[in-house]
């Protein structure tokens, strides 16, 4: 267990660093994809399997496409993955609120209880989504953005 | 493994979406970095569900539901991107700047 | 005589020129009415003013008093009011000055006839009037001062009655301005009188100068300074130069003013505060002096003249002169008998060369001559009145000279010889004007002819008093009036006084004069033109007038003053005070040197704060704008950084 945590951990932060580091901006979008298996890994490890299903089906399959057909469309495979001027700036900062955001981690207390994961959860998720005390409003305002999402796509894109 | 080593992990996919959402000149790949941190976000989301409340599953609803508006963001996003591509010829964050002073 | 009427001694002319002034344009219409107006005015009042007369006589000190009127008062010590005191000096005053100015105001009725100002002529007329009888009624010396004044601007609006020539504007204004001179003296001295008494009450004045309770300082110099004022009005040497320009105005208005009343108010004006004369021993002193210098003076001018107003004129000034030594060396009743006397010959004389002029057009007595056929009333009289003049027996000029004579004699021998030389020349030269202007043939080119019976009957009028008003003092009984001892009785004084050898030596004298003129002029045995020839500087000196007009007019006016002391104050004005003090003082070290520190510490500190602080602002938003770069990823860092420090704050905190 521990080596596949190690691993996947290790292969998710490499390729999110060789996300922004690589100067072709197709290579990054193809790293991209790697870091979202690596999380799809995690999530398994966190015995989310239906999850795990959910961010490959939609991450994967349906957003890294679109990033891709987005950096077709834009012809910014000719520029270059570039950077701004903020380099020092923008890492510092990071730097600063990693640093405090690990230490935060670290020196609390966490109750953590022991129960054992379920196996399956798709059925505890149905029923928590749909169910009579569940978030079902939740699950309908999600259908409208996505729909409003969609109707703002084709507005935004079109020609007039 | 503990909470705190996927919390850790969580963490530095953040600040590493971070650094690349705030350097990076290219809007799409700033569209890229921001969907790395929010998948950092799920991570944690889920490994609190896992560790802390295990049959509730509220961690994975919440993932599922950020999930759905990664998505509708990428889409509405990468439609703005095109259409400024179509009126100004450059997705360059720099040269974006019209609320200069 | 009650109070209403002493009032209206004073008030009817007044009145009456009030009216005619009023009703001016109504008067203008009818002229001859302002005359008869002012006739009754003038009348009433002698009528009046006899009835007084008449209560006075036979009542040893007697006056009647009129209360007046508190003008205003300071507390309990300043107490200025006018009453009305009509004692015997007033009451001679008052009869000389009403009687010679009706003769005026009706022989003024045919001289002034047909002239345009003839309404404006008599209300003037009745305005001097009624100043001369306030100034010798009064009984507050500074009353007494307001109707000097008065008589003065009198004189003036009537000395330049015909305005529109420049010579009788110049000399109307010549005779205010130099009476004015005097009139400071006469202002000063009531003032150290005031400040010295508490009082301006002359009866008081006159009673604490008898007692002695004035100081000898101050009564010399109050006399002194009322002698000033005095020396001004009555044309003494040295303010005697307005009397002769003067003859500018109409001759009536010659015979009131110059001959009878105005000239007379100097000599009244001694007589009134003779008390504080007699205590200043100095002052008497320098009365007979300017009396006796201007008697010789003016009788020396005289010589020389040739208009026949200006002879009478430096006549006028000679006999004031007489009136004056009369006062210093006599007593009052000695110098005012005088002036009794020569109101009446004088402007009998003044009327006389009035009518010679109606008739001939000219004062110049060298176009004249051989007018005694044409106008026997005019020469006649003008013959008792210039005997009169002179001194002769049994006409009143007699006594009254002879009076003067020995009361000279008495006190200063060297007056006395001035005077009696004055006699002589007096003589002569009135003569001179007599056989010149009326012996001999007419040089002239008019036609003489008698004047109007309206002007002749004044003329016979007044020789009545010429001739008779000498016997009021034969006796003494004049002197006695005012308050004088009585010596003799009627026809002793009168026929007695010719065995006084002074009495024989004036007359002699002034017969001496009366041949040299005769022989002259009109038997021409004697040349005057040898004797000018002769007497060449000497008829220089007298005729160029002793230069006196030149010294003041050029000497004194043009270059002392004007050039001197005017121009030296307009100089330190301008220089000093506009220079110095605006300039240098205020301008450039007001200005310059402090308000200008103000202005640059106002400057610079003030802008200075005011501005910065508008400046920070600018520059703080300049340096502020610097965050608005409409760059995402910037805003995005803030953002972070932002969380950040919320992080960090949180943790130090809890």
């Amino acid at each position: 267990m521990e080596i596949a945590f190690w691993i996947i951990a290790i292969t998710c932060i490499a390729s999110a660093l060789l996300v922004v580091g690589v100067k072709n901006i197709f290579h990054s979008s193809l790293w991209l994809i790697l870091c979202f298996l690596s999380v799809a890994g995690v999530f398994l490890l966190l015995s989310a399997d239906f999850l795990a299903a959910v961010q490959i089906l939609i991450y994967i399959g349906a957003i890294s496409v679109l990033i891709i057909l987005a950096i077709m469309l834009t012809r910014e495979v000719q520029r270059g993955n570039l950077t701004n001027k903020l380099k020092i700036p923008a890492l510092a900062v990071v730097t600063a609120l990693g640093g405090i955001m690990t230490y935060m981690l670290i020196s609390s207390n966490w109750t953590s209880s022991d129960a054992p994961a379920p196996s399956t959860t798709t059925a505890g998720l149905a029923e928590m989504l749909f169910g009579s005390d569940g978030f079902g409003l939740g699950v309908l305002i999600t259908g409208v953005i996505l729909l409003v999402a969609i109707i703002g796509a084709i507005v935004l894109v079109r020609d007039k | 493994m503990g909470l705190t080593h996927f919390l850790v992990l969580a963490v530095i996919l953040f600040c590493i979406g971070l650094y690349g959402a705030l350097v990076k000149k290219s809007a799409v790949v700033i569209l890229m970095c921001i969907e790395i941190m929010l998948n950092a976000v799920t991570i944690a989301a889920v490994a609190f569900n896992r560790f802390s409340a295990a049959e509730f599953f509220t961690g994975q609803i919440f993932t599922l539901f950020i999930i759905a508006v990664a998505a509708a963001e990428a889409t509405i996003g990468l439609a703005i991107i095109i259409s400024i591509y179509k009126n100004r010829d450059t997705i360059d964050a720099t040269k974006i700047d019209l609320m200069k002073w | 005589m009650t109070q209403t009427g002493l009032w209206l001694i004073m008030l009817l002319p007044l009145i009456c020129g009030a009216l005619i002034a009023l009703g001016y344009s109504f008067f203008c219409k009818k002229p001859a009415l302002s005359g008869y107006l002012g006739i009754a005015g003038v009348g009433g009042s002698l009528l009046l003013s006899i009835w007084g007369l008449t209560g006075l006589l036979g009542k040893e000190g007697a006056s009647h008093y009129a209360s007046g009127f508190s003008w205003f008062s300071i507390g309990n010590s300043v107490d200025i009011s006018l009453n009305l005191n009509f004692d015997p000096l007033a009451a001679i005053m008052c009869f000389v000055i009403l009687f010679v100015s009706l003769m005026v105001h009706i022989y003024s009725q045919g001289y002034m006839h047909g002239d345009k100002g003839y309404p404006r002529y008599y209300a003037f007329l009745s305005f001097f009037t009624a100043s001369m009888l306030g100034l010798v009624l009064s009984d507050n010396l500074l009353f007494t001062f307001f109707f000097w004044e008065l008589v003065g601007l009198a004189s003036y609006l009537l000395i330049g009655f015909w305005f529109t020539r420049p010579a009788a504007a110049n000399a109307a204004k010549k005779a205010f301005i130099v009476t004015r001179i005097g009139d400071v003296g006469f202002l000063a001295a009531i003032l150290i009188l005031f400040a010295n008494t508490g009082t301006l009450d002359i009866n008081s004045l006159n009673g604490m100068a008898e007692m002695g309770l004035i100081g000898a300082g101050t009564v010399t110099v109050a006399a002194l300074g009322i002698f000033a004022g005095a020396v001004g009005k009555s044309a003494q040497f040295p303010l005697h130069v307005w009397l002769p320009d003067a003859m500018e105005g109409p001759t009536p208005v010659s015979a009131l003013i110059h001959a009878a009343t105005m000239v007379a108010a100097g000599v009244f004006l001694v007589a009134r505060t003779y008390p504080i004369f007699e205590s200043s021993a100095t002052a008497m002193l320098w009365v007979s002096i300017i009396g006796a210098v201007t008697a010789i003076f003016a009788a020396t001018m005289a010589l020389v003249m040739n208009d026949m107003k200006r002879i009478l004129a430096y006549s006028t000034v000679s006999q004031l002169g007489y009136m004056m030594l009369g006062l210093g060396t006599g007593g009052i009743a000695i110098g005012i008998f005088h002036l009794f006397n020569h109101a009446f010959f004088k402007s009998l004389l003044f009327l006389g060369s009035g009518s010679v002029n109606h008739a001939t057009g000219t004062f110049d007595i060298r176009e004249m001559g051989g007018l005694s056929k044409p106008m026997p009333v005019t020469s006649k009289t003008f013959l008792i009145a210039s005997l009169s003049l002179a001194g002769i027996w049994p006409l009143s000029g007699f006594f009254s000279k002879d009076e003067i004579l020995a009361g000279a004699m008495d006190g200063q021998f060297i007056l006395f010889i001035l005077a009696l030389i004055t006699v002589f020349l007096t003589a002569f030269y009135m003569f001179r004007l007599y056989f010149v202007a009326f012996g001999g043939t007419y040089r002239g080119k008019g036609h003489p002819h008698e004047s109007p019976k309206v002007m002749s009957w004044p003329l016979l009028i007044l020789v009545v008093p010429s001739v008779i008003s000498g016997l009021l003092n034969a006796g003494g009984s004049f002197s006695g009036f005012l308050g004088e001892e009585v010596h003799t009785g009627f026809f002793e004084g009168l026929f007695g006084i010719l065995l006084h050898p002074l009495a024989l030596v004036s007359l002699a004298v002034a017969g001496g004069g009366i041949y040299l003129a005769f022989l002259m002029y009109k038997k021409k045995s004697l040349s005057p033109a040898v004797f000018s020839e002769r007497f060449k500087w000497l008829y220089m000196i007298f005729s160029k007038k002793y230069w006196m007009d030149e010294l003041y007019e050029g000497v004194i006016s043009r270059t002392l003053l004007m050039k001197g002391l005017f121009a030296f104050a307009a100089f330190f004005d301008k220089k000093v005070v506009d220079g110095g003090l605006n300039g240098f003082f205020i301008q450039k070290v007001l200005f310059s040197r402090l308000f200008s520190r103000f202005r640059t510490a106002d400057e610079r500190i003030v802008d200075g704060a005011v501005n910065g602080v508008a400046a920070i602002t600018v520059e703080s938003g300049k340096v502020g704008r610097k965050a608005q770069t409409g760059q995402l990823q910037s805003y995005g860092i803030y953002l972070a950084a932002g969380v950040v420090v919320l992080v960090m704050a949180a943790l130090i905190i809890w």
